[in-house]
């Protein structure tokens, strides 16, 4: 078969995304993206313990409504944040995803910082929502991604309105 | 579909046991045979992008392109031959939509056509007025351009189209003015499939004295076109999408129309479009579409009964699907639906996985990242549009192909659900 746009172990996460679906009960929840550009990705993570009883990621699940890129960058940042501790993981940066896949096509680069940015919400959620401390470069991330949210939503009101709804 | 015959070399060697000195030749063969059967199982439903070249076109063609090959503009033995296999070609275009051969000008692509019909009487008509028309869901060759002529001090108006993606000529009726040189609506919409009443909207470019100028490049060789009947001063058409070569498209030009090349060179085509003439092609071309000529009525019927078959079967088996387009106004290979919670372009590699190649107006497909502009402007949200997925059929589209698809995309659609954050409550 031809060589398509995504490289093989794009679409290897693409036709078997790993820990897709939800967690009932998840400890923290990261929403980006948005319908209008057409990526909408949500995480959920499960917080537990490690030896040096360091809070780590237990359990991590996506959903995702979008390309191939953003199922695949998706699916391999559950596999890089799964098992590591909250500091670790909040590090990830799109150039670990994009290294995990191979490559991704230039265009499709932002489905990476999406991911990326869904995680530090998933964490950043879960920090705050038990009133953790929070370090600085995790709030710069949150404050960053909030408002690029802040913006679209302004920029399309109609259309995030509906999309809120689909969500529930 | 042929099936493929069996060589009497794979024959001889099926029964002999792999070890034998034939053995991993008869292997090696027998996987060659099942790669071609696996590649001509494949499903091709997107002859709204590109067609292949008909075997009868080749056939006819033979060794032309080594044979027929002088310039027309020579004078010897050589370029005339070519010029006589212009002028052939030339006659049975012109035959195919009832003008006359002068009308008929040959380019290299329907983008070429339509930027030469846009652009030319644009500037060939500046004295006159500098308002010209077009419909919000012309393919970007026509919008682009407007668009260009725009920044060059044109004015554009854009008309509306209803929820099928229909142009009311009442609206062109009352948008015309004094200033007004062209108004360009296509004939059959490359997207959504919707054929539009050019003949009506042609009529009152007439009364009022503006040119009309339509883009056939996905209805000519499908639907029957009559430029005098129809009122047509302009028409583009495009051979691949005919079964005829790339690199062939026409332009109809009404005796008397006021129009400048946008090229300029050694004086061919009438002056309109100077290049050597791509003679192979446009041969080709013309041979296509003496095929679409000859078939056009059977060929229509037995599409328009798949694509119905096609477009029922969808509705019946997915839930939270949608026709997008006319439901009877429409190309008779044109099939273009949305599916509620997810996105195309994921759904296309799925189906490429499973050998079927279709296309989608989502924006993740899209060297723009912007969801098309064709599903917007009928009314579909960004989210709807992402969703949308378009199966064209063709000459060798079969009931058995259309089952296939019904049989897989169902379990693609509920699989890319079961990933996406939206679902049914």
């Amino acid at each position: 078969m031809v060589k398509g746009i995504y490289s093989k172990k794009v679409m290897a996460h693409f036709k078997k995304p790993h820990n897709y679906g939800k967690i009932k009960n998840a400890d923290g929840i990261g929403n980006v993206g948005n319908l209008v550009c057409g990526d909408v990705m949500r995480l959920y993570i499960k917080i537990g313990k490690n030896k040096n009883k360091q809070e780590i990621i237990k359990d991590i699940k996506f959903e995702t409504f979008g390309c191939v890129a953003a199922i695949a960058t998706s699916s391999a940042i559950t596999d890089l944040a799964k098992g590591k501790t909250l500091e670790e993981a909040a590090k990830i940066s799109k150039t670990q995803i994009v290294d995990s896949l191979g490559e991704l096509p230039p265009i499709k680069m932002h489905c990476s910082v999406l991911a990326s940015d869904a995680l530090v919400e998933a964490i950043y959620d879960y920090l705050s929502k038990n009133k953790k401390e929070i370090s600085q470069d995790l709030a710069v991330k949150h404050e960053r991604i909030a408002k690029e949210k802040e913006e679209t939503e302004k920029r399309y009101k109609d259309w995030t309105d509906m999309e809120k709804k689909m969500l529930g | 579909m042929a099936k493929i015959k069996k060589s009497a070399f794979a024959k001889a060697t099926a029964r002999r046991s792999p070890l034998s000195l034939y053995g991993a030749a008869a292997r090696r063969r027998k996987n060659n045979i099942k790669a071609r059967k696996e590649k001509m199982s494949r499903i091709y439903m997107d002859y709204g992008a590109a067609t292949p070249v008909d075997s009868r076109v080749l056939k006819k063609l033979g060794r032309f392109p080594s044979e027929v090959f002088g310039n027309t503009m020579s004078l010897h033995s050589f370029g005339q031959e070519a010029k006589a296999a212009l002028e052939e070609s030339r006659d049975i275009l012109a035959d195919l939509m009832g003008a006359k051969p002068q009308e008929i000008i040959f380019t290299g692509s329907a983008t070429e056509s339509n930027n030469l019909a846009l652009k030319g009487i644009a500037f060939a008509n500046k004295e006159k007025g500098n308002h010209i028309i077009i419909s919000p869901i012309e393919h970007p060759c026509v919008g682009e351009s407007a668009k260009w002529l725009e920044s060059q001090g044109f004015e554009i108006t854009k008309l509306k189209v209803d929820q099928y993606g229909l142009i009311d000529p009442k609206e062109v009726e009352r948008l015309i003015k004094k200033e007004t040189i062209l108004v360009s609506v296509m004939h059959a919409n490359n997207e959504i499939g919707t054929i539009e009443p050019i003949e009506e909207i042609g009529k009152i470019c007439r009364e009022k004295g503006v040119y009309f100028h339509t883009d056939a490049a996905q209805s000519l060789g499908k639907i029957p076109i009559d430029v005098e009947k129809m009122n047509i001063d302009l028409l583009t058409g495009s051979s691949q999408k005919m079964y005829g070569p790339k690199g062939a498209a026409c332009l109809f030009i009404r005796e008397g129309t006021k129009i400048n090349p946008i090229l300029h060179g050694g004086g061919q085509e009438f002056g309109l479009r100077p290049s050597t003439v791509n003679i192979s092609a446009i041969y080709g071309f013309a041979q296509a579409s003496l095929l679409c000529k000859k078939e056009i009525v059977k060929e229509s019927k037995r599409l328009t009964q798949l694509r119905d078959k096609l477009i029922k079967g969808v509705m019946a088996k997915i839930e939270g699907s949608y026709l997008n387009g006319h439901p009877i106004k429409r190309l008779s290979n044109n099939a273009n639906f949305w599916f509620e919670f997810i996105e195309g372009e994921s759904l296309l590699i799925q189906l490429d996985m499973a050998g079927i190649a279709g296309s989608t107006g989502s924006a993740c497909s899209s060297a723009k990242l912007q969801p098309s502009h064709v599903l917007l402007a009928i009314g579909l949200r960004p989210q709807e549009a992402h969703g949308s997925l378009r199966l064209t059929l063709g000459r060798w589209t079969t009931s058995k192909e259309i089952d296939r698809v019904l049989k897989v995309l169902p379990g693609i659609i509920s699989q890319l659900r079961e990933i996406s954050p939206f679902k049914k409550n």
